[in-house]
């Protein structure tokens, strides 16, 4: 079979996909178990079906693949355009690759309204993948604004405490933010007459568009605001803990390890791809949050008493790492960052599905309520240090890479700034490493915790294909890298020409 | 075949002529029949009978409409106008008469209201709101305009052993009464300032240049009648009242129905008139009506009153497109009507069927755990409001989608921000509701009835409609783009 004739529809097939698997459910008849094996074989199928996308990846070559480009509503001109770089390419793998762990890891901890669970887990996932692949500016938006019910539902219905609260916080926050890229879009559209990404670029380069000069400060923004929500860059993160500790298990692990990526892909997509002069303007003020985000969520991450919340600090604190890389402009930047996006995405998500296991048998995330569980539980314990040290950036672990390669490019840029993000690596130890010697370290202080039952063999299915990513991506990142470089490279073309400007003056 | 202006002049209508108001002819005599039957039936059978008959006939009107528009031309010395633009609005005004009866079979017999003129006054309303469409002088406007709120005025009474019902009715007849007699003099005034009601020449004289004092006014006083109906701010503060008072299909179908009818007269009036200052009072109507609206829905508990507030802000979004400028100015408005209608005629069906025998159920609390009792329901209540959000695969996104985008061609930046930030402001209350039905239990045990197929069919329809909008607006929007360019020349 010639897979290469699949080229064309692949996107539209891994995309919808799990929708279609959604629709399926509905039919299905309210027997839980059959509904979760169902759900897995869809989701694992659309893991298979999305290896297609690097297996047949061009890496040399720039610019997007698997191109399709349909007109879809004529008034407005919308295309359902897809596509994917190197750098799109492998988020969609990793919300494909993390989906079926999600079904794993909810298989026992979701006991009542399974089916709903699993619906819009699966609607979930078709709306992140479609952020990722959607190159008219109309269709991202779309799959952008998809994604908020699906997990604001899962947070409300499945998640725990308040969790009302948390889905309503998070569902306006986003929300909220949102509507102003949705002007910028609007603005776009009536001055360029499409949603088309890569035509809107080009009419920009090119000088086009009339009344640019004095909007794009404001579309900047416009783009910003929304994906600095999401991201979430300090000061707009406070929705990040309270939608983390009260989401279930598979939605904290999408949260973390897909959806804040959302707004780190939208920044190096749309905020440079489309105004590259205003982001080198605008980068020094990022930088700055971008540090205050690494420093300041590992600093609350350091106090947490709640284990999940540590971790959902933890992740502020990556993401801006990620951020970090972005606005250095530097091939290094870039690289790492988008480097730190998938080996965040897989490592945090383990560490969710860890603090997860966890609660299933104590029902509380507080560490003081544990201690000593080497002892009784250690394969989890094993487990956990592994991850853990992923997350630190030990070497020949996924996190070293990225972390490694941002900072190495936020050094080119401004050696205080490198100097400032690299404390952040150190931090981060303190607080996991703190963390895991309390939990597992000392005497078991909790009569309870002493006959905890270990990993069963569900849960270590659904982790150790996460912590073989993890040990993959530390020894071999040329095979991500090799693709990612090539895009990262036509991201940076207009920086380049924008310097020697600046030179040549 | 359009006839010229001068020809339009001749002593009898012609056959075609009466084609063109056919569907007017067809609601009427249905209406009529069921007046005339009601004595006639035995009291348990009316029901059936009359709401079948009743139903037939807007499916006949759906029909006429149909089958009109291939006639299309001036009628009846040049009054009536069949184009492209009155067509939209007499399908979208019988087709939510349709669903509209389809969701009142249960209502009503669950409220044990004897069902004959209930019927026949939804028909006869229907024949106001299809003439305002087609109406192109305002003196039949004005005549059509009282139809359709006479009715309207009555079946806001219809629960009449509860009090509030008749609250409604009285507070919306006799500031209704009030805001038409501004209307009128509006008329008066155009017609002191350019010497004719009928919009062809009031569009000559204000497009000729000089452009009299006295039509501003003229422009002004037609809005705020015009404003009352649609319930946009300044003139909106009867709305929560009524509409909470009102039978919930009844509210349904006066928050769309004559709601769109409305509107198209108002479009006829700014647009195809050329109406002078129209951008500042429109601006300013806008702005208050999603403002007020939203933060007004934000606070509320009853969820008839909730939706009532949320009509005011969406009248404002609407109004939005009116400030725009008239080529995508006049096909957004007529989508956003449309979208509007679908999800809101939907919201309404819903809310008529929890609200049980005497409207016990509308509070949010009543609304609890409605994800568990009855999860279709709750699903489908859930679509109607995701749209009134305007989340992307729904007809109120595209509807709020090209409005905006209109009012951004015109340069509206600052509205257009209002408008946005506003629509962020709608969602939390929306989405309270959701939250309410799958996050909340029920605090004391409501019975769930099950949903009559009649009921079921209507929401059938009004979710179709809602999500054909939302993921195929192309020809919707296609069709009133034409009839735009049609109105316009």
């Amino acid at each position: 079979m010639n897979f290469h004739t699949w080229n064309p529809v692949i996107l539209t097939l891994v995309t919808f996909i799990p929708l279609a698997g959604a629709l399926l459910l509905l039919l299905l008849p309210r027997r839980d178990r059959d509904i979760r094996v169902f759900s897995l074989v869809i989701s694992l199928f659309t893991f298979v079906l999305s290896l297609h996308l690097p297996v047949h990846f061009h890496r040399a070559q720039a610019g997007f693949q698997y191109e399709i480009d349909r007109a879809w509503i004529p008034i407005p001109n919308i295309h359902y355009h897809l596509g994917v770089d190197g750098i799109s390419m492998w988020l969609v793998v990793l919300t494909t690759f993390l989906t079926p762990l999600c079904v794993l890891i909810s298989w026992k901890s979701i006991d009542e309204r399974v089916k709903e669970f699993f619906i819009i887990l699966l609607v979930l996932e078709t709306a992140l993948i479609g952020v990722f692949v959607a190159l008219d500016l109309f269709v991202f938006y779309f799959f952008w604004e998809a994604t908020l019910i699906p997990m604001a539902l899962l947070i409300g219905m499945y998640g725990h405490g308040r969790k009302v609260y948390a889905a309503v916080k998070f569902f306006m926050y986003t929300m909220i933010a949102s509507v102003f890229m949705l002007a910028a879009i609007l603005w776009l559209y009536a001055k360029v007459g499409t949603f088309d990404f890569v035509t809107i670029q080009n009419a920009i380069r090119a000088g086009q568009v009339g009344g640019f000069a004095s909007a794009a400060q404001w579309l900047f923004l416009g783009f910003f605001i929304a994906f600095a929500v999401k991201v979430p860059l300090f000061p707009f993160h406070t929705w990040l803990p309270d939608a983390h500790v009260e989401a279930p298990t598979a939605g904290s692990v999408l949260l973390a390890g897909v959806l804040l990526k959302m707004g780190t892909y939208g920044l190096l997509r749309f905020n440079l791809g489309l105004f590259p002069e205003q982001a080198r303007a605008n980068a020094w003020w990022v930088m700055i949050l971008a540090l205050i985000g690494i420093i300041y969520g590992a600093l609350v991450a350091l106090v947490q008493p709640n284990m999940k919340k540590l971790i959902a600090y933890s992740s502020i604190s990556h993401l801006g790492f990620v951020v970090l890389g972005i606005f250095s402009f530097t091939q290094a930047g870039l690289d790492g960052a988008t480097y730190v996006m998938l080996a965040h995405g897989v490592s945090t998500g383990a560490l969710f599905m860890l603090a997860g296991a966890l609660y299933e048998r104590r029902h509380t995330y507080e560490i003081s309520e544990y201690g000593g569980l080497a002892s009784s539980m250690p394969v989890y314990a094993t487990f956990f240090l592994f991850v853990v040290l992923a997350s630190v950036g030990l070497p020949l672990l996924n996190g070293f890479v990225g972390e490694f390669l941002v900072l190495s490019g936020a050094f080119q840029a401004r050696a205080v700034y490198g100097i400032l993000g690299a404390t952040g690596v150190i931090w981060s130890a303190g607080y996991l490493l703190w963390m895991y010697q309390r939990v597992f370290y000392g005497k078991i202080t909790k009569p309870v915790n002493e006959t905890l039952p270990d990993l069963d063999l569900r849960e270590r299915i659904a982790l150790l294909p996460a912590m073989a990513a993890a040990l993959v991506m530390g020894v071999a990142p040329l095979l991500w890298l090799n693709a990612i470089s090539p895009a990262v490279q036509t991201a940076l073309a207009p920086f380049a020409q924008l310097a020697s400007k600046v030179v040549g003056q | 075949m359009m006839t010229t202006g001068a020809a339009v002049i001749q002593i009898m209508p012609q056959g075609a002529e009466y084609i063109r108001i056919l569907p007017e002819i067809v609601l009427s005599v249905f209406g009529m029949i069921i007046m005339v039957l009601d004595p006639l039936v035995d009291e348990r059978a009316t029901q059936k009978v009359l709401g079948g008959i009743a139903l037939l006939g807007s499916l006949a009107a759906i029909a006429a409409t149909l089958y009109q528009a291939q006639f299309p031309g001036f009628g009846f010395w040049g009054m009536v106008k069949v184009d492209g633009f009155s067509i939209f609005f007499h399908f979208l005004v019988t087709a939510i008469t349709a669903v509209v009866i389809l969701s009142s079979f249960e209502y009503m017999a669950v409220q044990r209201i004897r069902a004959g003129e209930y019927y026949g006054l939804i028909l006869l309303g229907a024949v106001g709101m299809c003439l305002m469409s087609s109406a192109v002088e305002l003196v039949l406007i004005f005549i059509a305009l009282e139809i359709s709120s006479i009715s309207t005025y009555v079946l806001a009474g219809f629960r009449r052993r509860a009090a509030i019902s008749s609250e409604a009715s009285l507070k919306y007849f006799l500031l209704g009464s009030f805001a038409t007699a501004f209307f009128l003099y509006g008329v008066a005034l155009m017609f002191g300032a350019t010497g004719s009601t009928s919009f062809s020449v009031i569009g000559q004289v204000l497009r000729s240049g000089q452009i009299p004092l006295l039509a501003y006014a003229g422009v002004a006083l037609m809005f705020v009648g015009l404003g009352f109906k649609v319930a946009a701010a300044p003139f909106h503060v009867w709305t929560p009242d009524v509409y909470e008072g009102a039978p919930a299909p009844v509210v349904g179908f006066m928050s769309t129905a004559p709601k769109a009818a409305v509107f198209a007269v108002l479009l006829r009036v700014m647009f195809e008139s050329n109406a002078p200052g129209r951008v500042g009072l429109i601006w300013v109507a806008a702005a208050l009506s999603m403002t007020l609206g939203n933060v007004g829905a934000l606070v509320q508990q009853n969820v008839k009153r909730l939706l009532a507030y949320s009509s005011i802000a969406h009248a404002g979004y609407l109004l939005v497109a009116f400030a725009s400028l008239p080529d995508n100015g006049i096909p957004a408005a007529m989508f956003y009507t449309a979208s509007y209608a679908a999800m809101n005629v939907g919201a309404f069906a819903v809310v008529s069927h929890i609200a049980g025998a005497g409207e016990r159920y509308v509070t949010l609390d009543d609304y609890a755990g409605l994800g568990r009792r009855s999860p279709l329901l709750a699903a489908t209540l859930t679509i109607f409001l995701l749209s009134l959000i305007g989340i992307p695969m729904t007809g109120g996104f595209f509807a709020k989608f090209y409005v905006f985008s209109a009012a951004l061609q015109a340069n509206l930046i600052g509205l257009t921000i209002i408008g946005v930030l506003n629509s962020a402001v709608g969602a939390y209350y929306y989405l309270r509701i959701i939250v309410v039905m799958y996050m909340r239990e029920a605090r004391e045990e409501i019975p769930a009835a099950p949903v009559s197929p009649a009921l079921g069919a209507a929401l059938a329809i009004s979710v179709a409609a809602t999500l054909y909008l939302g993921l195929l607006p192309g020809r919707v929007l296609e069709f009133a783009s034409r009839s735009a360019a049609e109105l316009l020349h």
